[in-house]
């Protein structure tokens, strides 16, 4: 396969993933806010922003942040990178250079998502029906992966493909948890407290995660298990050490000149998650450990553009 | 004028007769019903003619008229010799040229036109190119005049385009009307890729084994990427652009997701002076820097080759037939229309006497651009084009104004005769082959001559029967 056509499936996979997360934020920011306190809103409000380094960009155009502003700059605005309004319209894009790589149904849906978009923006959905295009957002995210999976030859589109997802995935999972992570541990000595159950629980429910850690832990929100669920359980799907696993498989399945620095740097977080500790992590500092994950999933998808995709 | 389908009115020719007679059958309800599938099927497949570039994700269509063009057996053998031989004839040109230049010496074609002529590339002059094939893919545009006799309009040699939309207006017929392929036995067109692809190979470098061919496409902004991702596909090859490749010692190679693997065919649809920004335009980003002298070294073959605008250009045309001559010494068995040649005083004379009856076109226009209809022009248009003329008689030629035939068409108010032409397309490998067909292009407006799609054209199937 050309390098320029991976690289294309590898991003178009990667942009529709980082859009289901960002919806999944915002959509969990949304509900937080109204429940938290003054001094907590500002912090909740910010979060996003911090997760995705657009604070500074935000604060370019804007003085203070609202929900409604946080919403039109987050989900829809053209000229923010980092909203969902441009992943989307990445994604599509990279499809439509690559559709007679993918299957028809993939580009049809992503053609279809693209064209309804059109409909969130004109209508400037920031209010109270924000939720709604959070959970559209959330769908076609699901139905893209779905029609990906049911559709496309295991081949090397297939792979990449995996690689894009997996990686955002990871990114994302680490920064939300981190950022989050961030903002309650000041008031941990409340855990347990009425505020401090929404805003965990709210985290967990960005990730999908609230009923697996119910039927896993059967326990109050504890933070540390929490982060246990996150990072070291490979049974849940969005968990760093799932998101590893997938992507060390998609790697054993394709083949490239000078490959190995990007397997083995893959190989090597996959070990570390599967004899990972979660005592040790806190010990050492749950900020700082997200802090390195971040930059090895940052150099190693920076390995894996080197080794297939024609980055230099 | 001459109707492709009525020999007078009501009266269809032999072999229309059976699609005349369904015609009349079909009430019009199932015919509008029929035109509608046909277009929800070719947006769903995504046969679209240019312009990406719409925000709502929307592209163009090309309309397609369901009545098809039948080109009896007889009259088929006849073109396709002609054209074999046409083309034929065009690439020991091009050889010539860039070789001994017999016939200039010979004085056949004036050198000063050639040699000074803008798209003869010098730094073809002496490169050797496998089966002396310049013109691998060639589409030369046909019509009927009145007098029932086909006529070269003109030969496409650079990187005609069109293909496509024979393949998929074929799909799209069998499947809207297979009972009209009952009653006709017409002859497939479904393995051109396979032809393209043969030709493509065998065009290789010398002593290359197995010869990996790609498309090299400007990208998906370009108005035909279509036909080029299409083409791509049903020859099974990689679609690429121009950052896809690299030089390294005079090899062309592609990036891969496994590497770097070398490149043996290029079939281009990029223009010459883009093609390497180290040969030529030094500012386009559509080419592989280096790829020219590869090329030159034999180490990749382009199709087509570089330097065959010389050949198709509208100043060039009238030699034709003198070519045929000159190096196969046989007669032409496709007519040329007449041409004044404007830059030729006694001609350009002639033209500015008559322009009210005439064509006028650019010596290197193309897409129905730029072209004078004497008949159809008002007083005002014919004035322009003669200052423009009078200005550069070099840069225009001229000829009577052909009836282009006719043939039954769907418009808004039922069936009506429109002006078409015919475009089928020549593939040169080690022999040169076609299929029985090519594309059949229709003015859709009333009276209209200019069939170019970019000019609100439509196409139909074109049904060889035998």
């Amino acid at each position: 396969m050309l390098s320029r056509v991976g690289d294309q499936i590898f991003w178009m996979s990667r942009f529709m993933e980082r859009a289901e997360n960002l919806a999944r934020i915002l959509g969990v920011t949304s509900n937080v806010v109204l429940c938290s306190s003054p001094e907590t809103q500002e912090q909740n409000l910010l979060a996003p922003l911090t997760i995705t380094a657009s604070t500074k960009a935000f604060f370019k155009t804007h003085e203070a942040v609202s929900l409604p502003t946080l919403i039109d700059f987050m989900a829809l605005d053209e000229s923010n990178p980092s909203s969902i309004y441009t992943c989307i319209k990445s994604a599509r894009d990279n499809a439509h250079a690559v559709r007679w790589q993918i299957t028809s149904e993939m580009w049809e849906t992503l053609n279809a998502t693209w064209i309804d978009l059109g409909a969130f923006k004109r209508a400037n959905v920031t209010g109270p029906e924000a939720t709604r295009f959070f959970d559209w957002v959330k769908e076609r995210s699901h139905l893209f992966r779905g029609v990906t999976y049911g559709t496309i030859m295991r081949g090397e589109a297939f792979n990449f493909s995996r690689l894009g997802t997996f990686l955002e995935r990871a990114d994302d999972t680490a920064r939300i948890l981190d950022v989050k992570y961030h903002i309650l541990l000041p008031r941990v000595e409340d855990v347990g407290g009425a505020l401090d159950y929404y805003q965990w629980a709210a985290l967990l429910k960005s990730v999908s995660s609230f009923e697996t850690y119910r039927t896993i832990y059967r326990d109050q929100v504890r933070p540390i298990n929490v982060a246990e669920l996150l990072i070291l359980d490979r049974r849940m799907p969005r968990s760093l050490a799932a998101c590893l696993e997938q992507i060390v498989a998609a790697l054993d399945r394709v083949e490239g000149q000078n490959d190995h620095p990007a397997k083995r740097l893959a190989a090597e977080l996959q070990a570390r998650l599967v004899h990972g500790d979660i005592d040790e992590i806190f010990r050492d500092g749950l900020h700082e450990y997200l802090t390195t994950f971040l930059e090895d999933i940052g150099e190693l998808g920076y390995r894996i553009q080197r080794a297939y995709l024609g980055a230099l | 004028m001459y109707d492709e389908m009525y020999r007078t009115e009501g009266e269809a020719r032999d072999h229309y007769g059976a699609l005349a007679q369904w015609l009349r059958s079909m009430p019009p309800a199932l015919v509008e019903e029929k035109r509608r599938e046909a277009d929800l099927l070719f947006h769903r497949v995504g046969i679209t003619f240019a312009v990406y570039g719409d925000d709502e994700g929307a592209e163009r269509l090309i309309p397609f008229d369901t009545i098809p063009r039948i080109i009896p057996q007889a009259e088929w053998a006849e073109l396709e010799r002609g054209l074999k031989q046409r083309v034929t004839a065009l690439n020991r040109f091009l050889h010539d040229i860039y070789h001994g230049q017999d016939i200039l010496r010979a004085g056949v074609i004036p050198a000063e036109h050639v040699l000074t002529h803008d798209a003869y590339q010098v730094a073809m002059v002496g490169v050797d190119l496998p089966n002396q094939v310049y013109c691998h893919i060639s589409g030369v545009d046909i019509v009927r005049n009145d007098d029932g006799e086909y006529y070269v309009l003109e030969d496409n040699l650079r990187t005609p385009s069109g293909v496509s939309y024979m393949l998929e207006n074929r799909r799209m017929m069998m499947r809207l009307f297979p009972e009209l392929f009952e009653h006709y036995n017409v002859r497939p067109v479904e393995h051109y890729p396979q032809l393209l692809l043969q030709a493509l190979q065998a065009s290789g470098p010398r002593g290359v084994r197995d010869p990996v061919v790609v498309v090299l496409t400007p990208g998906q902004y370009n108005s035909a990427y279509f036909e080029h991702a299409f083409l791509a596909q049903q020859m099974g090859v990689e679609l690429v652009e121009s950052a896809d490749l690299f030089v390294k010692e005079a090899q062309i190679y592609m990036h891969t997701t496994s590497g770097h693997q070398r490149v043996d065919v290029i079939y281009r649809r990029i223009d010459d002076a883009y093609l390497d920004p180290l040969a030529f335009k030094p500012d386009s980003t559509l080419g592989v820097p280096g790829l020219l002298a590869a090329y030159r070294a034999g180490n990749v073959s382009i199709c087509n080759a570089i330097g065959t605008g010389v050949a198709d250009d509208k100043s060039t045309y009238p030699y034709v037939p003198d070519m045929i001559r000159f190096y196969l010494g046989e007669e032409p068995i496709l007519r040329n229309v007449p041409t004044w040649q404007l830059r030729k005083p006694d001609d350009l004379a002639y033209a500015l006497d008559h322009l009210p009856e005439l064509v006028v076109k650019e010596v290197q226009g193309s897409g129905g651009y730029g072209m004078l209809i004497g008949p159809a022009a008002t007083r005002g248009q014919i004035d322009e084009f003669r200052t423009r003329i009078r200005d550069n008689p070099a840069n225009y030629i001229a000829q009577p104004t052909l009836a282009l035939s006719t043939c039954p068409t769907f418009v808004k108010n039922g069936i009506a005769p429109r002006h078409l032409d015919l475009r089928p397309f020549v593939l040169c490998g080690k022999e040169t082959k076609l299929v029985p067909g090519g594309l059949t292009r229709v003015a859709l407006t009333e009276g209209s001559l200019v069939v170019n799609s970019s000019q609100g054209g439509g196409t139909k199937d074109t049904w060889v029967i035998g």
